[in-house]
């Protein structure tokens, strides 16, 4: 079943077209990567779901995105953003406690009760494999653990306002390859419930963890298609120039 | 030529140092003989030169100022990083900060004499000295936050709007909290300013020496109260005592200050 349905979607930034005419279908509770090389607008179409482009004055869009069948343009963007969460490329966790990064979201959705809050840090952190490291320090910094814990935070931290969706962009670009394992492991034992997007500058990492991949080039959707399929029977010959590291 | 120039730089280096050094000294030497306990009693008369009553109105006048100029300065901050396109409007606010920046204090003085003290009929008054300061250190306080809002990190912003916080949250709980010691130590240096303005409260706040009785009252600063001593020749002994015991104050609201700045920072 589509969880996120994308129709004829075009996006500019002032005079320059960064996504043309993008149809595709996001499936739920399975992983979908997008590919593609720097500036092919893998990020900008991530950025449209939840409606993060809102915030750059000169992003524009044509089309429409359906979340669950309804147009995300017509839904409340606080709510949007409730149930499609998103994780980004650095880690971002705010300069206070891990406690308070992870109740931030449940407060911001008008939580107050401390023994809600404390059983959603809880659930939150053995969610994104990250409790038994900070159980001791949960009332601690934030800023204290390494990249690899903040951006497993960070992903606790979408977490703990229960969203359907999880946008990913490039989330272990800034990491080292044990850190990207664990998340790689983490996000795995997440499809169950989420439905997953990540973007990926690693072709292995979506040929490992992803079920449908998409592949971008130029702003346009060239090759969509279950990962298998998409890795090793290209339908395009850009795709496949791709994949075998011709360009890129 | 690298031997000169390294000697020539800790020789302009030392030259600073041995300014500041000097300038305590002298009020140390000049000031510390003067002090007596007749400065510290609670009332002026024309035998004892109390400072007390100009202390009193001092830290009157620093605090109606801040409660002024402090929200103001930052919700303009906020607005000037946060809200305003860079269109013309921000380009007058922004030209219209530095100039009043840039604006001799004596100036404010007129003005606020002109406009508080005779427009508004306040007279020579606490409140019209402390809403002439608190239009003179608003530059301030405005172009520290500004500049502290800046530094926050636009990652921090768009984590907490992906969360669904709204704009006003996320400033709030998120971008602000962040930009506290920036904001702090913009605050610490108006009241710097403000303990040391005299030509601004002459015009505005008077220089009658006693406890002022109410906000319509005049009353005068410790610095106003050091020029008055200095001026009317008289005293000059008890100016270089008042002058010393300034010197202390306004260290140990530096050295206060800057705890709590590395108290806030730690905390993160």
């Amino acid at each position: 079943m589509s969880k996120i349905k994308i129709k004829d979607f075009n996006l500019f930034y002032d005079n320059f077209q960064g996504l043309k005419n993008i149809n595709m279908n996001i499936e739920e509770n399975k992983i979908t990567a997008f590919i593609g090389p720097s500036g092919c607008g893998k990020s900008s179409l991530l950025k449209s779901i939840n409606r993060m482009n809102d915030l750059v004055d000169s992003c524009v869009t044509n089309g429409n995105i359906y979340f669950d069948d309804k147009d995300i343009m017509k839904t409340d963007v606080t709510q949007l953003r409730k149930e499609i969460g998103m994780v980004f490329q650095n880690p971002n966790p705010f300069p206070m406690s891990i406690y308070n990064n992870i109740a931030y979201g449940p407060r911001t959705h008008g939580i107050k009760s401390k023994e809600e809050l404390d059983k959603i840090v809880e659930s939150s952190l053995r969610k994104a494999a990250l409790y038994d490291e900070v159980k001791d320090s949960i009332h601690k910094s934030a800023l204290k653990l390494s990249g690899g814990q903040q951006q497993r935070l960070c992903i606790a931290r979408a977490l703990a306002i229960e969203p359907e969706v999880l946008l990913l962009d490039e989330p272990t670009s800034a990491l080292d390859p044990i850190s990207t394992l664990k998340i790689e492991e983490l996000l795995q034992s997440l499809k169950d419930d989420y439905t997953i997007v990540i973007v990926t500058h690693n072709m292995q990492q979506a040929l490992r963890i992803s079920d449908n991949t998409g592949f971008f080039l130029n702003g346009e959707l060239i090759e969509f298609n279950e990962t298998d399929k998409l890795f090793t029977f290209p339908e395009n010959e850009k795709t496949e120039n791709y994949i075998t590291g011709r360009f890129g | 030529m690298d031997k000169i120039m390294k000697k020539l730089i800790y020789l302009v280096a030392s030259l600073t140092f041995a300014s500041l050094l000097g300038i305590v000294a002298y009020i140390v030497i000049k000031g510390l003989p003067n002090l007596s306990l007749d400065l510290f009693r609670f009332n002026y008369t024309t035998e004892n030169m109390s400072l007390v009553p100009a202390m009193i109105t001092t830290i009157i006048i620093t605090i109606i100022a801040l409660i002024i100029s402090i929200p103001i300065g930052i919700l303009t901050a906020i607005y000037l990083v946060e809200y305003a396109n860079k269109n013309i409007i921000m380009k007058f606010i922004s030209i219209a900060i530095d100039t009043l920046s840039g604006i001799p204090s004596i100036i404010y003085g007129l003005f606020g004499m002109i406009f508080f003290v005779t427009y508004l009929n306040l007279g020579f008054s606490i409140l019209a000295g402390s809403f002439t300061l608190s239009i003179m250190v608003l530059p301030l306080i405005i172009t520290t936050t500004r500049e502290s809002l800046l530094t926050v990190s636009d990652s921090l912003r768009q984590g907490s709007l992906a969360l669904g916080a709204t704009k006003v949250r996320t400033i709030f709980k998120v971008v602000l909290p962040c930009a506290l010691p920036g904001i702090f130590s913009g605050i610490i240096l108006s009241i710097g300013r403000i303990f040391g303005e005299s030509a601004a409260l002459i015009y505005t706040a008077g220089t009658v020496a006693q406890i002022p009785e109410n906000l319509f009252s005049s009353g005068r600063t410790l610095s106003v109260h050091m020029f008055a001593l200095s001026t009317e020749g008289l005293h000059t002994d008890k100016a270089y005592g008042t002058a010393f015991v300034l010197m202390i104050i306004i260290l140990l609201i530096n050295f206060l200050s800057n705890q709590v700045i590395k108290k806030i920072s730690k905390e993160k």
